[in-house]
């Protein structure tokens, strides 16, 4: 009963679902996840570790080998028709039909999700596109831009509330990238939920609400952004010395500090949660030891840094 | 019932016949012109009647089963091959859409582009040789239910196929013989008695009887036998797709 009521309050929630190849290739081992109502969630993962496997048996193209999947409380498998109506799919490929212009494409999407012929809502989403005046070209005369721009215009004819991009701005110039960057916010506006793939992590660190981190198969980590960013961020002070050591004075042993560059570069690596980084006790020692400095910067971790030492399993 | 969903594979995919229209309508309406003009009229004229039909006019049913079949074939199992190898076939595995529906909108449109095709030979046939119609309604019928078939069957090959030539193979190796063998330009019984009796085996051989019935009053073999054996070759295609959408067979990974 406690299970059925938390799926209902999810958007996707995924149990204990893997697949198997016929080759024998596990591309999931288990997975549990749980995506909320109207958030955005980044799935991380480098190539190969289960990202549009998992995509694509929620929404119904690979069969999964075990496990079960619910969107907003609807199974997938049993009740397919409610759910597939209620989510969309931008496949990673630019797979789309050469010889139709954009309009037609994008009408038959809506008609194919069972929705009645709209022309005004398709007229909206191409023209939130930029897609307007492309609407009677050939898909085939498009740039790979415009194409995956159509593929999107299709997977929101039929208005669906959860909405998948596959690596939408994988090969897509920084004027696209921002575009659908908007696009995608706005989406969250207006109450749909939106999971997007990406191995672009400054995408997942501009856009997504949580991040979940899939390789081989499993996904090691899911986590609030800002969450995982102060957790698993580390912070450095660099500092700059005005004339080079050869080894680090005794005095400064047991501070977590590294020298560099021929002597030059003094790093501090500091948590930056808490309350007293040592920096001041830090600064006040170098300057009792009468080691001057020409300039000081922080630098703090990315979630690219963070993302890859997941991955390689050094955190 | 999805029915917006139908009505949107079959629009899209008419649009693609219409878009196409030298090469689905013109092309085997020339073709066939070319068949009258050759058997019809240059050899044909050198014929005896056959069962009191003139020799041009006898073959006419064959000739329009002839290319319903190959184009039948053809059109269907290219409706669902090219997604298949565009990529574009995710949208309609990911779309509330059940198979019958898929089928209903594919096999549907193949199936009308099948049956303009064969009247548009038959009006084709008009200019070359005088015929009549004896049964209009059942030539109507078995030329529906024929294409039915026979989209449904190029809609397993479309679905089978991983590759233009296996999409070309059943079509080039087996139909078409079967098609030439099962009596489009001769009547099964100016046959030798042992090619007469293999002759039985060969499914197209009832329905180009049955059709040419529906034409002349006269056929090969009984007109419900015809009928029948058609009837039993659809719902053997029908168990095939179902049992293809059922295990997800070379859909679904």
């Amino acid at each position: 009963m406690n299970d059925q009521a938390t799926s209902i309050s999810h958007a996707v929630s995924v149990r204990a679902v893997s697949k198997t190849y016929k080759g024998g290739f596990q591309a999931l081992k288990s997975i549990d996840l749980d995506i909320r109502h109207g958030e955005i969630f980044a799935l991380l993962g480098p190539n190969g570790a289960g990202k549009t496997t998992l995509i694509s048996i929620i929404c119904g193209i690979v069969k999964p080998s075990g496990g079960t999947i619910t969107a907003d409380g609807y199974d997938v498998l049993r009740d397919y028709r409610i759910t597939r109506a209620k989510i969309g799919l931008v496949p990673q490929e630019l797979s789309t039909d050469a010889f139709e212009t954009v309009w037609a494409a994008v009408r038959f999407s809506r008609g194919l999700y069972g929705r009645p012929r709209n022309d005004k809502h398709i007229e909206k989403v191409l023209r939130d596109l930029s897609l307007w005046d492309k609407k009677d070209a050939k898909i085939m005369t498009l740039s790979g831009g415009m194409k995956r721009r159509v593929l999107i215009a299709k997977a929101l004819a039929h208005e669906p509330s959860i909405l998948f991009l596959d690596e939408p701005t994988a090969g897509v110039d920084v004027e696209l990238r921002h575009d659908m960057w908007r696009m995608v916010r706005g989406l969250r506006e207006t109450g749909v939920t939106v999971i997007l793939t990406t191995h672009y992590i400054d995408e997942a660190e501009e856009m997504a609400d949580r991040v979940g981190v899939i390789t081989r198969g499993e996904l090691i980590l899911v986590e609030e952004k800002r969450a995982l960013m102060r957790k698993l961020g580390k912070k450095q002070l660099v500092i700059n010395l005005q004339t080079p050591m050869q080894a680090l004075p005794e005095a400064l042993n047991g501070y977590a500090l590294e020298l560099a560059d021929d002597g030059t570069t003094l790093t501090y690596t500091f948590d930056a949660q808490s309350d007293d980084t040592g920096i001041t006790v830090l600064l006040r020692k170098l300057d009792d030891l009468g080691l001057g400095f020409k300039d000081l910067h922080t630098l703090e971790s990315s979630l690219e840094d963070i993302f890859v030492s997941l991955v390689r399993g050094t955190p | 019932m999805n029915i917006p969903a139908i009505h949107a594979i079959y629009r899209f995919e008419m649009a693609r016949t219409f878009r196409t229209l030298t090469q689905s309508i013109v092309s085997p309406v020339l073709s066939t012109s070319l068949y009258f003009i050759v058997f019809g009229t240059a050899i044909g004229s050198r014929m005896g009647h056959i069962g009191g039909t003139s020799y041009g006019a006898f073959i006419i049913p064959g000739l329009i089963m002839l290319s319903l079949l190959n184009e039948s074939i053809s059109n269907a199992s290219f409706g669902i091959y090219l997604p298949k190898w565009s990529g574009t076939i995710y949208e309609l595995l990911s779309a509330p859409v059940s198979p019958l529906e898929a089928v209903l909108g594919y096999v549907g449109a193949a199936s009308t582009k099948s049956v303009m095709l064969g009247l548009l030979i038959l009006l084709t046939a008009r200019f070359f040789v005088p015929y009549s119609i004896l049964h209009p309604v059942w030539m109507l019928a078995f030329l529906l239910l024929t294409a039915v078939t026979f989209c449904s069957f190029g809609f397993i090959i479309g679905l089978w196929a991983d590759d233009f030539q296996k999409l070309q193979v059943i079509p080039l190796m087996i139909v078409t013989p079967l098609t030439f063998l099962g009596g489009a330009f001769y009547s099964i019984d100016m046959l030798p008695p042992f090619w007469q009796k293999l002759a039985l085996f060969n499914p197209v051989v009832y329905l180009i009887s049955g059709f040419r019935w529906s034409f002349y009053g006269q056929s090969d073999v009984n007109v419900t036998l015809s009928a029948s054996m058609t009837m039993a070759f659809l719902l053997l295609c029908a168990v095939v797709i179902a049992w293809i959408f059922r295990t997800g067979y070379k859909l679904r990974s």
